[in-house]
């Protein structure tokens, strides 16, 4: 079992459907284990909480050599589709959730998700724009606060 | 009365085979982790200990909270501070390794 008081504190700051998974992961593998966690969601993160983009995050290979597709390739119409799709049959095949059915897993596990009042001001976001699990909007220094002690992931 | 010293535990302190798993096991496994064990308890751990006898594997956490009829936020209530890990020591299995 993990240390008592062991906390960490989740920076999601990408919205594309490869960079949702590693903190989602590793929020439900910490509050598996007794960890506590704290999510901040900002900048293109903020897709993740969004009610409406949530489910529709995209896998986008341009500029991205691990997928072994030429650039020249992966810019044409239809791939990033065709990407995303094989994407989810992957995670689907190891028993991944889909995005919104894990960010659900994770608060009802006691994992906390916060919203960045900077990246809500930016891109003209109300409360109503984001998921239900979402607890509040915060500030940076109010995040860091509720930080204090956590190890700091930035995704 | 067996105790947990009479039982054959691997290095983490979890059953070291799980077909010598019996209820009265799990029972010391509870007294250990300060659990007192109920009917929703056991729902659990009769899941997982079906599931192993099946495919010979701890079911991941998702699995359980979907099917053995105990929803994420009760499963986290019976099971405070860790529910993987000590679902798996009740159920007689060895330390878990899934990432979900």
């Amino acid at each position: 079992m993990a240390d008592e008081n062991r906390k960490l504190a989740i920076i999601c700051s990408k919205g594309t459907l490869d960079m949702a998974y590693p903190g989602l992961v590793l929020a439900n593998a910490g509050l598996m284990s007794g960890i506590e966690v704290e999510m901040f969601f900002t900048f293109w993160g903020m897709d993740i909480i969004h009610k409406k983009k949530q489910k529709k995050l995209k896998f986008v290979p341009v500029g991205n050599p691990a997928t072994g597709m030429p650039n020249i390739l992966a810019v044409l119409p239809g791939v990033s589709h065709m990407a995303t799709s094989m994407m989810h049959k992957g995670l689907e095949k190891i028993d991944m959730p889909p995005v919104d059915e894990f960010l659900e897993m994770v608060h009802d596990a006691g994992g906390r998700i916060w919203a960045c009042r900077m990246a809500m001001d930016m891109m003209n976001l109300t409360e109503e724009d984001l998921v239900d699990e979402v607890d509040g909007v915060v500030g940076a220094m109010e995040f860091l606060e509720m930080a204090e002690g956590a190890q700091i992931i930035f995704i | 009365m067996a105790t947990l010293a009479d039982l054959n535990l691997d290095t983490d302190g979890y059953l070291a085979d799980p077909k010598d798993w019996s209820p009265e096991i799990a029972e010391l496994f509870a007294q250990e982790l300060g659990i007192e064990l109920t009917d929703r308890h056991w729902q659990v751990i009769n899941y997982v200990r079906q599931e192993w006898e099946k495919t010979g594997q701890m079911p991941t956490l998702r699995r359980i909270t979907k099917q053995s009829g105990v929803p994420t936020k009760e499963i986290y209530k019976l099971f405070p501070k860790g529910p993987y890990g000590k679902i798996a020591k009740l159920a007689g299995l060895g330390k878990p390794k899934g990432c979900i």
